[in-house]
């Protein structure tokens, strides 16, 4: 056998071709590894592997995964923001005849990644983190119902991170838009790595996706404490309860679609090809079939967030409970009901398509009742404008706008003139900018002093919200224009000259947006040298109303060393009406989940074996997939995964806590 | 217990003497259900699938030359063998007999071979004659949909194999019961499953 | 601990001891029952397919009813499916599970018999355009 088989063997059809030629891309990659070498070389220093290790990466306690979903969503967010200032730059340059500066190649792609990373590996992480910090909380809950695989999830939604990014450096990503819809990414057409990069990212953090939502189900359905009926659950927890709901029912058809695409593109079966009696549309029916549930993955949890904000920062109930519960219900199975409004240009016939345009506009109205609940909510309140407060005005005001645009995208006939064009664009960044990530910095701002005890920086974070409202404004109102005026989404270069200044506009208004992330960061640092001025000793910095500020910041362990008993949806606001006394005494040994590496080996061995299928290295392929089941099976023959934080740790932990209350008191 | 309940609905009580405890793997059948239904779905996008493009022959042979009802019907008994046999163990590991559940899951287990040799030997058999999953899109939906259910019984009889080894280790301790009752619900899911593959791929495809 | 305790009760968390309410794994006699109730739910079908004693409209209808009916006896017999166990969870979850598949799979064949008909026009409708 000579090298020219050899190689090809061992390493498929990864060659040092694969390396980048870009210089924009070659230069990235060199800060990147020089930054990781860094980072490596302090880690080790500092002597933290087995701190990190021992306390983090192994950890199956939710508060701390909960905390690892922010930071990698964080870091997933300059990537994708990088996307988007790059995307604008080159789309304000490239008139009369210029190139700009990215070429078609690096321009597709990077329309790509940029949709699929703040989709999958910043929303989806972000709010995942965030369930996973405050839902057992909330309920009064000691850890989640399967502590092990919620450490799994989040390892699997970090490898496929870790795949998206290694796409950046090795090889090319899928340059197919991100949904990638056949048969542009069959074989035929996308004959590179690229969609095979798409694929195995989305397969594998999407069995994390899945397994997460189970398992919040779970814990909400038989963790409450006692006392907590369903109608007394926090609004937060309704919302994601719903919220994963609808994960475990949609995540499995985007596995079976992207299943079948790998099919088509390995095997050579035909479901989405044109011949043999394959038919495209159908992957562009499944995938949305999972596709607008994932618009309310996203959204729903935020309005709990807000929900929770309102009361708590106008000092009274929330409005409406129990139509914000149903609101959210029927969101829930309407959500369903609409997904064909993504393609109504398809051809469909008149019936189908009216049905799904009703659908579309109805399932407005759940929605537009939340908006009145938290208006009514504020409406006589004793409202404090803290961050969080701010960004939930920004947001109505924001989102009801992308709302309406939305409901006028859902008249099949106006939807003819403007899909596909800047005005959807700008129409969905419009709800998912102004609800989920306004929500997300209100949410990060309301439990941050939770999660860290201390508050974060008040004067930062108005200068991050000052950059980042009217930022929005001017990046996305010229799209509107533009869509209006015909320019569809995906161009690298244009020919009318006049379209170029509401370009400019959009790109000055992404440069402000910049300003709002740099603030951003600046705040958390600031926050994190000030700590000690910003302190937080009550636990409760806000007058909070659920149980999740009953406890300490940051919480124990254990979270409460005896659990709550429940009488009222605002429980903690309930305990402190009737001056709930802590109990001092008669702690007793705690029961809790203990750490395990297995998640991180058997993510571990699933990124090998995505990569190596990526790059058709097929012996690594089989042996990681051997490895996994090894590893898994391996697992479930150690059976004993618990241990007790004793008696005298509880109450020496409960007894520190006591001497800081008394101090602030004093 | 009576006293509890009578403390919860003092509106001034907020913690309990007793702390409310949840049993070890209090949450595994739930949410072993849950992922069961999450599964169920990637059965139904398949099926969409099958329904949708499953005519399309593509100029090639449709099941009325491919399918042979005999060889189903034997392999649909074979299905139907195992989930009784899996009861039998089940039966038996109510009654804590370890041994007479060991067997009964053995049986199950060699039914389940049998399923997935039959199996093998149609689809052997088909590309044989041509009918390849590449030959069509009716092709590829039917060895993708009959192909994810046999890939689902090879799983199960791995983790059934792994099960007896645990039994037989540790004897049926609550922990062994527990995955062995998420393996019975496994197993006669797969049974639905294929309820709805015989009679819509290859029963109906006969006389579509 | 009564089995009819709902849901909302505090304690209901920590009664599901295993073995104990919700877990029924039926009896050797309902065993029974459900398998010989799927053979002969099997075997009818597979009779009238192999035979074609039917017209061919009909048996595709009894063949459909009969999966529908043994699917249901195995969720009974086999699955121990009742609106008890875990509070009715696994029922809901269940019929949730139910409205999104038909919802989806009803839905997609709609959708795409309409895409096919509007977009794919058979060779004769091509005929008459040229002509």
């Amino acid at each position: 056998m000579n090298a020219d088989t050899l190689i090809p063997l061992i390493f498929g059809r990864l060659t040092l071709e694969a390396l980048p030629h870009e210089p924009i891309v070659l230069a990235t990659m060199v800060v990147v590894v020089l930054g990781g070498a860094a980072l490596v070389g302090a880690l080790t220093y500092f002597k933290l592997w087995g701190y990190l290790w021992k306390e983090w990466f192994t950890t199956v306690d939710h508060k701390k995964i909960g905390i690892m979903y922010m930071i990698l969503g964080l870091i997933m967010f300059v990537r994708g923001f990088a996307d988007a200032i790059m995307m604008r730059l080159q789309q304000a340059m490239a008139f009369g005849g210029s190139e700009g500066y990215l070429n078609a190649h690096h321009y597709d792609q990077i329309f790509t990644a940029h949709g699929v990373i703040m989709i999958f590996f910043v929303a989806m992480p972000l709010v995942t983190g965030i369930m996973n910090y405050v839902v057992p909380l909330q309920i009064g809950a000691r850890d989640v119902s399967f502590p092990f695989l919620n450490n799994f999830s989040f390892w699997m939604t970090t490898a496929g991170a870790v795949i998206v990014m290694a796409s950046l450096f090795v090889g090319e990503f899928a340059r197919t838009g991100w949904l990638a819809y056949p048969p542009l990414s069959g074989i035929g057409y996308s004959p590179g790595v690229g969609v095979d990069y798409y694929i195995w990212a989305l397969q594998i953090a999407g069995v994390g996706t899945t397994l997460s939502g189970i398992n919040l189900i779970a814990t909400i359905v038989k963790m409450r404490a006692p006392g907590m009926g369903m109608m007394k659950m926090p609004v937060f927890t309704w919302t994601s309860l719903c919220t994963n709901v609808l994960i475990v029912a949609s995540f499995p058809v985007l596995t079976a679609v992207l299943a079948l695409l790998t099919l088509d593109r390995y095997v050579g079966t035909n479901f989405f090809t044109n011949d043999f009696g394959g038919n495209p549309m159908m992957y562009v029916n499944l995938i949305w079939i999972w596709g607008h549930p994932e618009v309310y993955i996203l959204i729903l949890p935020l309005f709990g967030v807000f929900s929770e904000i309102a009361s708590t920062f106008s000092g009274k109930k929330l409005f409406g409970y129990t139509s914000m519960v149903y609101a959210t219900v029927v969101i829930t199975i309407l959500s369903y009901l609409v997904w064909l409004h993504h393609f109504f240009t398809m051809g469909s016939g008149a019936s189908v398509n009216s049905f799904f345009g009703i659908t579309t506009m109805i399932i407005s109205i759940p929605t537009g009742a939340k908006i009145f609940n938290w208006l009514f909510t504020m409406y006589r309140g004793r409202i404090r404008f803290e961050l969080p407060m701010m960004w939930l005005v920004a947001f109505m005001l924001t989102f009801v706008i992308g709302g309406m645009t939305g409901v006028l995208l859902a008249v099949p006939p106006a939807d003819f003139v403007l899909h596909n064009s800047l005005f959807l664009i700008a129409h969905f960044h419009n709800v998912i900018i102004g609800g989920v990530l306004f929500g997300l910095f209100a949410a990060i701002n309301f439990w941050w002093p939770k999660a860290f005890g201390f508050k974060l920086d008040k004067f930062w974070g108005m200068v991050s919200f000052c950059c980042w409202v009217p930022g929005f404004w001017l990046a996305f109102a010229p799209l509107y224009v533009l869509g209006l005026m015909g320019v569809t989404r995906r161009m690298r270069v244009f020919d009318d000259p006049s379209l170029q200044i509401w370009f400019v506009i959009a790109a000055i208004g992404a440069g402000v947006i910049a300003l709002g992330i740099a603030a951003m960061f600046i705040q958390f640092a600031v926050s994190i040298i000030n700590r000690d001025k910003l302190r937080d000793t009550t636990g409760d910095p806000w007058g909070g109303r659920t149980l999740e500020w009953a406890t300490s910041s940051p919480p124990p362990a254990y979270n409460f060393a005896s659990t709550p008993v429940v009488h009222d949806a605002d429980a903690w606001w309930d305990m402190k009406k009737k001056k709930y006394q802590r109990p001092l005494s008669g702690y007793k040994a705690i029961h809790m989940p203990s750490n395990t590496g297995a998640g991180v080996i058997i993510s571990g061995l699933c990124l090998v074996m995505g990569l190596a299928l990526v790059w058709y290295i097929w012996w690594l392929a089989a042996l990681s997939f051997l490895g996994v089941l090894a590893v898994s099976i391996a697992h479930t023959f150690n059976y004993k995964r618990d241990y007790y934080i004793p008696a005298d740790e509880v109450r020496a932990t409960e007894e520190a806590r006591t001497r800081l209350l008394a101090g602030t008191e004093g | 217990m009576s006293a509890t309940a009578i403390k919860i609905d003092d509106p001034n009580v907020f913690h309990l003497e007793e702390e409310p405890h949840h049993e070890e793997g209090s949450s595994t059948m739930l949410g072993f259900w849950l992922y069961l239904m999450s599964d169920c779905l990637i059965f139904a996008m398949l099926f969409a699938v099958f329904g949708v493009v499953g005519g399309n022959y593509a100029a090639g042979p449709g099941p009325k030359e491919l399918f042979d009802l005999e060889l189903v019907a034997v392999n649909t008994a074979m299905l139907l063998f195992s989930s009784i046999t899996y009861g039998f163990a089940m039966l038996a590991m109510d009654k804590n007999k370890t041994r007479q559940t060991l067997i009964w899951l053995a049986v199950t287990g060699l039914f389940g071979l049998a399923f997935l040799g039959i199996e093998l030997y149609e689809f052997a058999h088909l590309i044989h004659e041509g009918a390849t999953p590449q030959r069509s899109a009716f092709l590829s939906a039917f060895f993708t949909l009959v192909g994810t259910h046999g890939l689902h019984v090879t799983f199960g009889i791995i983790w059934l194999v792994t099960l007896m080894v645990q039994v037989s280790w540790k004897g049926l301790i609550p922990a062994n019961k527990r995955r062995l009752m998420c393996l019975s619900m496994f197993w006669h899911f797969l049974d639905v499953i294929w309820i709805g593959v015989f009679t819509f791929v290859y029963l109906l495809g006969m006389v579509r | 601990m009564s089995a009819d305790k709902n849901d909302h009760s505090p304690e209901s968390h920590d009664t599901d001891h295993l073995g104990h309410e919700g877990h029924n794994h039926g009896s050797f006699k309902s065993y029974l029952i459900g398998f010989v109730l799927s053979v002969i739910l099997t075997a009818i079908p597979f009779w009238l397919v192999m035979t074609g004693v039917l017209p061919t409209q009909a048996t595709a209808l009894i063949v459909m009813a009969f999966a529908v009916v043994q699917i249901v006896v195995h969720m009974i017999y086999f699955l121990h499916m009742n609106s008890k166990s875990e509070g009715g969870w696994t029922m809901l979850a269940l019929i949730f599970t139910i409205i999104v598949v038909v919802i989806a799979l009803s839905g997609s064949l709609w959708v795409m018999y309409h895409l096919n008909t509007n977009m794919m026009p058979s060779t004769h409708d091509m005929s008459q355009m040229s002509s």
